[in-house]
């Protein structure tokens, strides 16, 4: 029974990252219907943009985090205006070609930089976890945990109550009619891009702080593109729910089919995304839009 | 479409052929002839890279029906190719049986495995079948390292030498003329594909889904049959690869690989049957003269020899994404405009 908790707890935990790490892609997809390929490799090259401010300028950690923050919003938006502005008016299909282009040019540019080599951030948390009723966690997890909190209602009410929130809502819904109203393109898909780099960098720390750096962890992003269909692309809600899920799904199969397969749990949220498409496809808390066909 | 000046169409034969005029004729004849005798003038090195991107033009070829014609875009690719090597290189080295039998029968494998996995097209539209094939490549590649004892785990599998008579194909020379007339057929086959009915509705397709709905084109059979062709095509492209390399390894058709693919496929020119071409004859080639650059730059600065992938991801995320931007139709549209220009030249209009 405690294996059980302990495996659901933990994978809660994982499952908040990859909810991090959908959000951001459910940001961009609702601000510009494009889905994003590169939302892992953002989260890769923002944790080795930490890596830099902590330990090759050898800042603390909470200056580094913030500087973090900042360089990523900053490299979102020149993202979206140098590349992704001049493919408007052509086929989603470009921009979403684009994405696998930096998908491809950030893995070459980290290992590159950075090196093949594990790097880790100096230890920030302490090493061991703390113990709610038998269940260990990580603090690392509570860090993840708790700007996954905050990142959620900030997001939501922004989307609900301010300006730049509504108007990029209003983009995503009609294009047309929103510029007409006077919404300026770039400037809610460039916001777009900036809190999607932003909401990746903080998932890409966490994971650096709870594992390593290294340039392989777009895989690992690559993973939150089940969780964003499961809970439905459109919502915010439902990037973090459907990250949870998947969370708590790959470690019950790490700890229940992985003795028999190995490495099961690697392909466990593909397998749901395949059913989620072939079941659900416009995934937990969508918008029925997909009509079938 | 463009023909040189003074052609005139007087026959329904005329107007369905390929290749018109006399100095088509020749040119086609005089591409095939060069073609055919490479190697006798090329190095072995050379010849392996060339017949490397003949295999990469197959497996394009491929992507091209399915991106290019029916608008669908498949970040699996290489998954598919790697369905297509492995299972007529398990065919052939477990089972024994002959690399005439296992080849097509690994083609077929592959186009099956591609429709369960373009099966979702009967429920969704759009883009979610991207997701589908990014889920068929993570699927395949665990499938292919995590059952060592079927697949040989990441040693791979032995590939046993096809044979006609007493030709044998591992040698470069010889795999290089099969490489060579499997090309010329796919490349006769998607050309003739975008002239007849599926390679409409596929374009109709991608054009305007609903149009085509309503003219009545069955969206799920033709996305379905897009699939199976393209898949089809990477795993003859993948038993072929088997064939050259002598031995397959699944790091061989990682994400990666199926992004480069979409890459030779955008720089080529999407929808356009010299695409492929274009694509990975420029792209491997500016990526081999990269890798020897680098390389005798390597003999002063030792360090830089393992930044050689890492290089040319770079190098290649820039070219795309520059294509995306100034010509997104490609090195094929490029190709028309001179092709126009000199057929006008020197009156201009």
């Amino acid at each position: 029974m405690e294996f059980v908790v302990q495996l659901v707890v933990n994978g809660l935990m994982l499952g908040i990252v990859y909810g991090l790490i959908a959000l951001g892609f459910v940001l961009i997809y609702k601000s510009s219907g494009v889905l994003n390929l590169a939302q892992g490799s953002l989260v890769m090259i923002t944790a080795y943009f930490c890596y830099f401010f902590a330990v090759q300028v050898e800042l603390p950690f909470y200056l580094a985090f913030f500087f973090t923050l900042l360089l990523s919003m900053g490299v979102g938006w020149l993202l979206q205006n140098i590349f992704l502005r001049p493919l408007i008016g052509q086929p989603i299909l470009s921009s979403m070609m684009m994405t696998l282009a930096f998908y491809i040019f950030l893995n070459g540019a980290a290992s590159l930089i950075w090196g093949y080599r594990l790097l880790s951030y100096p230890p920030v948390f302490p090493v061991e976890a703390v113990s709610i009723g038998g269940v260990t966690i990580r603090y690392a997890y509570l860090f993840g945990c708790g700007i996954a909190t905050i990142l959620f209602f900030a997001l939501t009410f922004f989307y609900k109550y301010h300006k730049f929130g509504l108007a990029m809502r209003a983009m995503a819904d009609d294009e047309q009619a929103a510029l007409s109203l006077g919404v300026k393109a770039e400037t809610s898909h460039g916001l777009a891009w900036a809190l999607a780099t932003m909401v990746a960098a903080t998932a890409g720390m966490t994971l650096g702080t709870i594992q390593s750096v290294h340039y392989t962890l777009d895989a690992l992003g690559m993973k939150a593109i089940p969780a964003a269909v499961l809970g439905g692309l459109e919502s915010i809600l439902g990037s973090i729910v459907g990250g949870i899920i998947i969370g708590i799904a790959e470690n019950l199969s790490a700890g229940y089919i992985d003795r028999y397969l190995w490495g099961f749990r690697d392909i466990f949220p593909y397998l749901i995304l395949m059913l989620v498409i072939m079941i659900r496809p416009f995934g937990l808390f969508g918008e029925k839009r997909i009509e079938r066909i | 479409m463009g023909l040189p000046c003074g052609t005139f169409t007087e026959f329904y034969q005329q107007d369905k052929a390929v290749i018109r005029t006399k100095t088509q004729w020749l040119l086609a004849a005089f591409v095939v002839a060069f073609a055919f005798s490479l190697p006798f003038i090329l190095s072995d090195h050379l010849l392996h890279t060339i017949s490397m991107m003949g295999v990469y033009i197959i497996a394009t070829l491929g992507l091209q029906i399915l991106t290019g014609l029916a608008g669908q875009l498949s970040i699996g690719h290489a998954a598919f190719m790697a369905v297509g090597a492995f299972s007529s290189g398990l065919l052939a080295s477990r089972l024994g049986l002959n690399f005439w039998i296992a080849w097509p029968c690994g083609a077929i494998m592959a186009g099956i495995v591609g429709l369960f996995f373009g099966l979702p097209s009967l429920r969704v539209k759009g883009y979610y079948l991207v997701m589908t094939t990014l889920a068929a490549q993570y699927i395949i590649e665990y499938g292919l390292l995590r059952f060592p004892n079927v697949t040989g785990g990441f040693q791979g599998v032995f590939v046993p030498p096809a044979t006609l008579g007493d030709i044998n194909f591992h040698k470069v020379q010889n795999i290089y003329y099969l490489i060579l007339i499997s090309l010329i057929i796919a490349t006769v086959l998607v050309l003739n594909l975008k002239r007849n009915k599926l390679g409409r509705a596929f374009i109709a397709i991608r054009d305007n889904d609903l149009a085509a709905e309503v003219m009545g084109i069955s969206l799920t059979r033709y996305k379905l049959l897009a699939f199976f062709l393209s898949c089809f095509f990477a795993g003859a492209a993948g038993g072929l690869f088997g064939q050259l390399y002598g031995s397959i390894v699944p790091l061989q058709f990682t994400i990666m690989q199926s992004v480069w693919f979409i890459g030779y496929l955008l720089v080529g020119g999407l929808g356009s049957t010299l695409g492929p071409f274009l694509g990975v004859i420029v792209i491997e080639g500016l990526s081999e003269a990269m890798t020897v650059g680098v390389s005798s730059l390597g003999e002063i600065w030792p360090e830089t020899l393992g930044f050689i992938p890492s290089l040319r991801n770079m190098l290649f995320g820039i070219i795309i994404a520059l294509f995306l931007i100034f010509e997104p139709r490609g090195l094929a549209h490029r190709w028309e405009i001179v092709k126009s220009w000199y057929r006008l030249w020197p009156f201009s209009y």
